[in-house]
């Protein structure tokens, strides 16, 4: 079923905001999406009715507030195809999720020598975790190198992993270029190697529908702020027994099972690592999120940005002056394009268009190292989301309008 | 809906995309005296600045960089207005300059070119890509207070 915009638009407060005099135009929904009315009521409605702590109480308010915590594990790890909620830890977003997987299990597995392989087109989220774990331990870190097109080489990607691999760990979705990974395949290497495979979701359990038991990976991480849930909130799955195989990440109250003085013992599954007290209410709410993308079907939230996707690629390239950076064939790319303007800087495309109520991002998108393989120091990004209208591509090429002739002052008269 | 069109021929004056299209003193010295170089990690604007300083008068500057048109124009007006006077002249400039965005002040004619940025005030995000150039001149010049201190 088609996604009906005007009517899901009511869902969202802030959509109907003005921003300098105009209706707010939101494109910069990889970095962060708007939260639905649902989601917000979840919120209000667990502090003014349940709070409590959860799983140290046998009051009503701690087993309703247990229950409501702990079922989301259960949404969560059906939203991405996993079998089990026993696999689920909550964390406060993808970084600390990756970084999880570095201290958890990295520490213990990894000696000087073994080799850990990357792609240039990572965010600073799925490289710095592992160069701090390269420096503890002695592993060396390998990075594939992506081709004109803005996809991952996989004939030498294929090269960098061999028998001395004991991590790859790779981006389902481009932040900056769009580009979806082949998972699946990248799986079948980092298997026949012997090496886990970690997979950024935090751009494609937003955007597609995800199955981790399809896609072959060891672990999956993805934040709830991306996919219309609050901040605060980031998921990790781990295959079956894999959880019980890492260490602790942070030690204190709820990961243990008994504390003796000279030593403790850890309680079983995802709660050895969701140490102190969680952020109950965000998990809540975040679980209204997943309803409401659950509802919509994440196959008609993909064909919805798959439409807008080739719509703004198609207008911002018509427009002249403009490049399009990563895949331009809707079915191999999401919905977050990055593009240059000649001549214009991001950060003044940002500044003008922003006038016309548009946001957009500039910047390096906490990915340098592809920011350098595209030599350029910055990129413009608009992000779509399913929320998302073509009028509102139209504002956004209106704007870039302006910023192509105040910018052109200059040029067109010394050209003359 | 009557809605006021945004105006940006007065953000972007075009003296200002003169000195972003054509920056002055751009390239490197062969033996400067006094570098610094800064960068504003939230957008990546980056300026690298040489100097020579022959007694307290700064004889020649150069700069290389990238980033938006406010932080490269900045820097290449910069560099114009200040290059051939002394230290103490560079530091009152910096301070009007400073006056003029931080605090909206009237533009100062000592201010020459500069005072084109003026409207950088209205766009608090952008203020710090306008004195990024003025950050890197200062580390250049305190460095050069701090060896002054060591040296006999």
């Amino acid at each position: 079923m088609t996604i009906d915009t005007a009517r899901l638009r009511e869902d969202f407060p802030i959509l109907s905001r003005e921003v300098n005099g105009r209706a707010l135009v939101y494109l910069d929904n990889a970095a962060t999406t708007q939260k639905p009315r649902a989601v917000i009521d979840a919120l209000t409605h667990y502090y003014e009715t349940q709070n409590a702590n959860i799983h140290r109480g046998i009051h009503t308010l701690a087993v309703e507030a247990t229950e409501a915590y702990e079922g989301v594990r259960a949404k969560a790890a059906r939203h991405i195809g996993a079998r089990n909620a026993e696999d689920i830890v909550f964390t406060r977003n993808t970084t600390e999720s990756i970084n999880l997987v570095a201290r958890a299990w990295g520490d213990a597995k990894l000696r000087e020598g073994d080799e850990i392989v990357l792609t240039l087109m990572e965010h600073h989220s799925n490289i710095v975790p592992w160069q701090l774990l390269a420096a503890r331990t002695g592993a060396q870190l390998r990075y594939a190198d992506i081709d004109a097109a803005g996809q991952l080489d996989l004939d030498e990607l294929r090269s960098l992993i061999g028998e001395r691999t004991k991590l790859v760990s790779v981006t389902h979705m481009s932040n900056v270029l769009g580009t979806i990974n082949p998972i699946a395949e990248i799986a079948e290497m980092a298997r026949e190697a012997g090496a886990l495979l970690l997979v950024d979701g935090a751009q494609s359990a937003p955007h597609l529908p995800v199955d981790v038991e399809a896609l072959g990976c060891d672990v999956f991480a993805f934040s709830a702020h991306k996919m219309l849930g609050p901040t605060g909130v980031g998921v990790l799955w781990a295959r079956a027994g894999l959880l019980a195989e890492m260490e602790p990440f942070l030690g204190g109250g709820e990961m243990i099972s008994i504390v003796k003085p000279e030593g403790s013992t850890w309680a079983e599954g995802p709660h050895k690592f969701e140490a102190g007290t969680p952020n109950i209410a965000d998990v809540i709410a975040f679980g209204a999120a997943l309803d409401y993308l659950d509802a919509l079907g994440m196959a008609d939230v993909r064909e919805h940005e798959k439409r807008i996707t080739a719509y703004a690629i198609e207008a911002l390239e018509g427009s002249g002056g403009i490049t399009v950076h990563g895949p331009h064939d809707v079915e191999v790319r999401g919905g977050a394009v990055s593009f240059e303007v000649d001549g214009v800087h991001p950060h003044d495309i940002s500044t003008i268009v922003d006038a016309y109520g548009v946001a957009i991002r500039a910047g390096h998108h906490c990915a340098q190292l592809l920011m350098r393989h595209l030599s350029v120091p910055a990129t413009n990004r608009a992000s779509f989301y399913l929320y998302n209208e073509e009028r509102e591509v139209d504002a956004l090429i209106e704007a870039l309008d302006e910023a192509k002739r105040v910018f052109g002052r200059v040029e067109s008269r010394t050209a003359v | 809906m009557s809605r006021a069109e945004p105006q940006f021929d007065e953000l972007y004056r075009e003296v200002i995309l003169d000195h972003y299209r054509r920056p002055r003193n751009a390239g490197a010295l062969e033996a400067p005296t006094h570098q610094a170089e800064g960068a504003n990690p939230v957008c990546g604007d980056e300026i690298e600045l040489d100097v020579t300083v022959e007694g307290d008068v700064i004889c020649e500057m150069a700069f290389r960089g990238q980033g938006c048109s406010i932080s490269q124009s900045s820097a290449s007006m910069m560099t114009e207005r200040i290059c051939g006077g002394t230290i103490g002249e560079a530091r009152k400039i910096m301070q009007l300059f400073e006056a003029q965005l931080v605090d909206a002040a009237e533009p100062d004619p000592e201010l020459g070119d500069l005072e084109a940025l003026q409207g950088v005030a209205q766009f608090p995000v952008r203020v710090k890509c306008a004195l990024l150039c003025w950050k890197v001149l200062r580390e250049a010049l305190n460095i050069d207070e701090r060896e002054a201190t060591t040296t006999p």
